[in-house]
């Protein structure tokens, strides 16, 4: 990020920006920065709450009066939502029957197809009260499961395989599976809004968790170098990974 | 919060060692003042719209995002997973305060917001995206933009 503003403001235009990673931003030492004490993804602050994240702007934004730099300031408040413990996501869609994460893979199949099928009605509440959906993937939902389900299946994914488009279709595809449990979940009332009670919630307790866990440990078995990278980083986030390495 | 003080020593260590570049002097333009700013977002969260072309491993480029795109028009390619994504699924205004800046120039905060913004992906190494982002100075000069928000993700 500092990087981009240290060539646009070269080329004349005056920039200001959020930090992040103070750490970071002390060593590319960008013209102006504001750094916030919020977590990765969530550079304005809160979500839905327009005042704050109208402070934050406005902080960085008075940065452009500042007469000479590099300027790095600190802002001095920290999200609404930081500090508290991690709360209990209350779902009322059953999880409790989540398989072993051993568990073989027809019966991992049915849990997780089940899963979606009970938080479909919440998913469309969602979608129809935000009026989007943040799947990237460009195929639709069945499809989607279709793909996740077949690779982890040995012969569909033989076939699978041959696809040069496959890499990123897996990865979108595990993302557009996240994003339907985090809309859906976001729709139903008194739901934690902060990312770590939301991310244990999903990594922790739901069968899609181990689908993708599941697809992460053959990519990381493929010897064709075409997965490989997405074993090793793209689609089990570090801080949970340890639910599946022990 | 992000102290990385805060962060497992596993994922802190991971962070501290990202690499990032050094500049020998960092370069600063004399902005104009607020009121008569007229600022663009660029944003590295792997935006786009939705019929754009999705972010991949190493892309150096950016993405395209007119001034008044819906927020149902945009998605999310990054490929990183260890970063949130729930604050962007709840709010878009989270990663890409477009809502926010069209707020502060109605009330006379700044002078106006652009037609034009962009999204890269945050993941590539800075350093290759220095040509794409040189040529999108130009442009944004021509749009008469005089000062720039970048917002990481």
């Amino acid at each position: 990020m500092g990087g981009l503003a240290h060539y646009i403001e070269d080329e004349g235009i005056a920039t200001t920006q959020i930090s992040l990673i103070r750490e970071h931003t002390e060593i590319i030492k960008p013209p102006r920065a504001l750094w916030v004490s919020f977590e990765l993804g969530r550079p304005l602050g809160v979500p839905n709450n327009p005042e704050f994240q109208i402070s934050v702007l406005k902080h960085a934004l008075q940065l452009f009066a500042v007469r000479s730099g590099p300027v790095l300031e600190d802002f001095p408040h920290d999200a609404p939502d930081s500090g508290s413990a991690p709360a209990q996501v209350a779902c009322p869609v059953n999880f409790s029957h989540r398989p072993a994460a051993t568990s073989l893979v027809g019966q991992l199949t049915e849990q997780f197809t089940a899963e979606m099928d009970q938080m479909h009605s919440w998913y469309d509440i969602a979608r129809k009260k935000k009026n989007r959906t943040t799947g990237v993937s460009g195929l639709s939902l069945s499809n989607v499961v279709r793909l996740l389900t077949g690779f982890i299946e040995e012969e569909i994914r033989t076939s699978l395989i041959e696809d040069p488009a496959l890499p990123d279709k897996l990865r979108m595809s595990c993302e557009d599976i996240k994003a339907y449990y985090f809309e859906a979940v976001s729709a139903q009332p008194g739901q934690p809004t902060d990312s770590r009670s939301l991310a244990d919630w999903f990594w922790g307790e739901t069968s899609a968790a181990l689908v993708i866990n599941r697809i992460r440990e053959i990519c990381l078995e493929d010897t064709s170098g075409k997965l490989a990278l997405h074993g090793k980083l793209l689609l089990v986030p570090r801080s949970q990974m340890h639910r599946f390495t022990g | 919060m992000t102290r990385l003080s805060s962060y497992s020593e596993s994922e802190r260590t991971h962070l501290l060692r990202l690499p990032c570049p050094e500049f020998k002097s960092t370069p600063y333009v004399q902005a104009p003042s607020l009121v008569k700013l007229k600022v663009a977002v660029i944003s590295t969260a792997g935006l786009h719209l939705k019929d754009d072309r999705p972010f991949g491993f190493g892309e150096s480029d950016y993405r395209l995002i007119p001034s008044a795109t819906p927020a149902s028009d945009l998605v999310m390619s990054h490929i990183s997973t260890n970063f949130d994504r729930t604050g962007f699924q709840m709010d878009l205004n989270m990663v890409f305060p477009l809502d926010r800046l069209n707020e502060l120039a109605r009330e006379g905060f700044i002078g106006g917001v652009a037609d034009f913004h962009y999204s890269f992906m945050g993941a590539t190494e800075p350093q290759q995206m220095e040509q794409a982002a040189r040529n999108l100075a130009g442009i944004m000069k021509k749009d008469g933009v005089n000062s720039v928000i970048l917002v990481p993700v």
